[in-house]
């Protein structure tokens, strides 16, 4: 259902151009599912059948209610869970464990309280022992880039949260990912940090063609960042249907109000059965 | 803030005054004698006419502290981290620590001191004993506090073992090693005392029992000042420690 969708329509004019169609997409997911193991020795189905593919340089989001099952399926791409069944690949390589190409954000910025914001950035490259002059300056550039220039050498407790979650996607894009896994990472905020973030995000990926799966559960923000949405039906989660967001990039917020921007919105709530 | 630290400092000086100040109209209102409760004044004197006892007698003690201490830390802590990091070495270990905390210090002393005679070692034997299990308890405890989304990320950027121990387990266990060593460091002057009580020829514990001996109040509650006064320099020492090497957690100290 999902690649026939992706493929139809949609995907090819927001992929970044002169990208030939490749035999394998950047990303493929095919009939996964997840089962946990409960105490009285049943299960609990979290994923059923679920099929994605992702495209270099796209930015899908995974809209969901809460508790449906896409941080899972999240971590099972990013190699933090196994699946208990189904395709899991990237770049045509089957994801068992995680890969020193993917950087995932996390809702809370899990930044080290004992590392300045710059050391915090760089904690990466150092567990990579890739801790260079250039991926020094590299982090200072991300620094200036999310607009905290001058906080380098201040600690986590002296920053704000919206400001802590910068840190985060700084320390994410420090050593080139070509894939960035973010849980809700905006959660936390209040909404006009969150608005100030998608534009940092959507900015960041303009310049660097990074390939993004967002997990999300606002619908406003799924239709703003991406430009395929992927809604998820409640537990066992599969994907409902997928919604090609045809806004052009760069987004402005005044797009938010737009007549179409609201058709998308009123599509979603649909798919996720809030409205009719 | 600065008002904060003042009135920290002030209010505990002004209590201070007031009971010393309680204490010594009692002892001469009721002509209390010095071999019960001698009063301030008169320990003061005692302490300024025996200032070099006091001082011989201080040195020993302080170095059966300190090393003490520091034994207590260059065991309890690898023992802490083999005990965070293996389930089987908990479960072997941690019941026999416990059992062995329960066992009281001061019935162990003589024991001791049979074992390592009455030199200094006894002194240090004792002095680790006390300071060892909150070290080995609150590191242990901290290691395995480690915040989950730490311990993901680490996971995520696929970190080695030891890696994340030096990198996350360890320094997020920090603030709980230090709050171990401050209780401990204070109970090694009790570890140390009690040593000197059970035999020796030196030190504040010993003065304090020979002055005790020959009637001498006043230089028996010297000793006894400078004690707790050696006790709280320790306490001091080892928490400007933590301070400085804890410099992002400047503002939540205060105790």
């Amino acid at each position: 259902m999902g690649d026939a969708v992706t493929d139809a329509n949609g995907a090819m004019e927001q992929a970044p151009a002169g990208l030939a169609p490749s035999p394998e997409p950047f990303g493929m997911f095919r009939d996964v599912e997840k089962r946990f193991a409960l105490g009285d020795g049943s299960h609990l189905k979290a994923i059923e059948k679920l099929s994605l593919t992702l495209e270099k340089g796209q930015l899908i989001s995974l809209l969901g209610p809460s508790g449906c099952g896409k941080t899972t399926f999240l971590r099972i791409v990013a190699g933090l869970e196994r699946a208990s069944s189904g395709e899991v690949r990237i770049e045509g390589k089957s994801v068992s464990e995680p890969h020193p190409d993917f950087a995932f954000v996390f809702q809370q910025p899990n930044l080290m309280p004992w590392r300045t914001v710059l050391e915090n950035i760089l904690f990466p490259l150092e567990i990579r022992r890739e801790k260079t002059p250039q991926g020094v300056a590299r982090a200072r550039e991300l620094v200036e880039l999310v607009g905290l220039a001058g906080f380098e050498d201040r600690y986590p407790s002296e920053l704000s949260g919206g400001m802590q979650q910068r840190v985060a996607l700084c320390r994410a894009l420090v050593h080139d990912a070509k894939l960035l896994l973010m849980d809700e990472p905006f959660g936390a905020l209040d909404e006009l940090k969150r608005m100030e973030m998608h534009d940092l995000l959507l900015s960041i990926r303009a310049r660097t063609g990074v390939t993004v799966l967002f997990v999300t559960h606002s619908i406003s923000e799924a239709i703003y960042l991406s430009d395929t949405v992927a809604v998820f039906s409640r537990r066992p989660a599969t994907i409902r249907d997928l919604i090609q967001i045809a806004l052009p990039y760069p987004r402005q917020s005044e797009q938010r109000y737009g007549a179409e921007f609201t058709r998308y919105e009123h599509e979603a709530s649909r798919l996720l059965g809030i409205v009719r | 803030m600065t008002s904060g630290a003042y009135y920290r400092s002030v209010f505990p000086f002004i209590g201070l005054c007031v009971i010393v100040a309680v204490w010594q109209a009692y002892t001469e209102l009721f002509t209390v004698s010095s071999v019960v409760l001698p009063s301030p004044s008169d320990i003061f004197l005692a302490s300024v006419e025996n200032f070099g006892t006091l001082m011989r007698h201080t040195w020993p003690t302080l170095v059966e502290c300190v090393l003490g201490f520091a034994l207590a830390i260059a065991i309890g802590i690898p023992i802490a981290v083999a005990l965070s990091s293996s389930t089987l070495l908990n479960l072997t270990l941690y019941p026999i620590l416990i059992a062995m905390q329960s066992v009281p210090k001061v019935a162990v002393a003589p024991i001791i001191l049979v074992w390592f005679g009455l030199g200094i070692e006894s002194k240090l034997a004792i002095a680790f004993l006390v300071a060892f299990f909150p070290i080995v308890v609150d590191t242990a405890t901290g290691l395995n506090a480690t915040p989950k989304g730490l311990l993901e990320l680490a996971k995520s950027l696929r970190a080695t073992r030891w890696q994340i121990f030096y990198k996350v387990q360890f320094p997020s266990a920090l603030p709980f090693v230090f709050a171990g060593a401050k209780v401990a460091v204070t109970l090694t002057v009790i570890g140390a005392v009690i040593g000197e009580f059970v035999g020796s020829s030196e030190g504040l514990g010993n003065l304090l029992l020979t002055a005790n001996s020959q009637l001498n109040g006043p230089l028996a509650w010297a000793a006894l000042i400078w004690l707790s006064v050696l006790g709280m320099a320790l306490f001091g020492v080892v928490a400007l420690v933590e301070r400085l090497s804890m410099p992002w957690a400047k503002d939540s100290g205060g105790h």
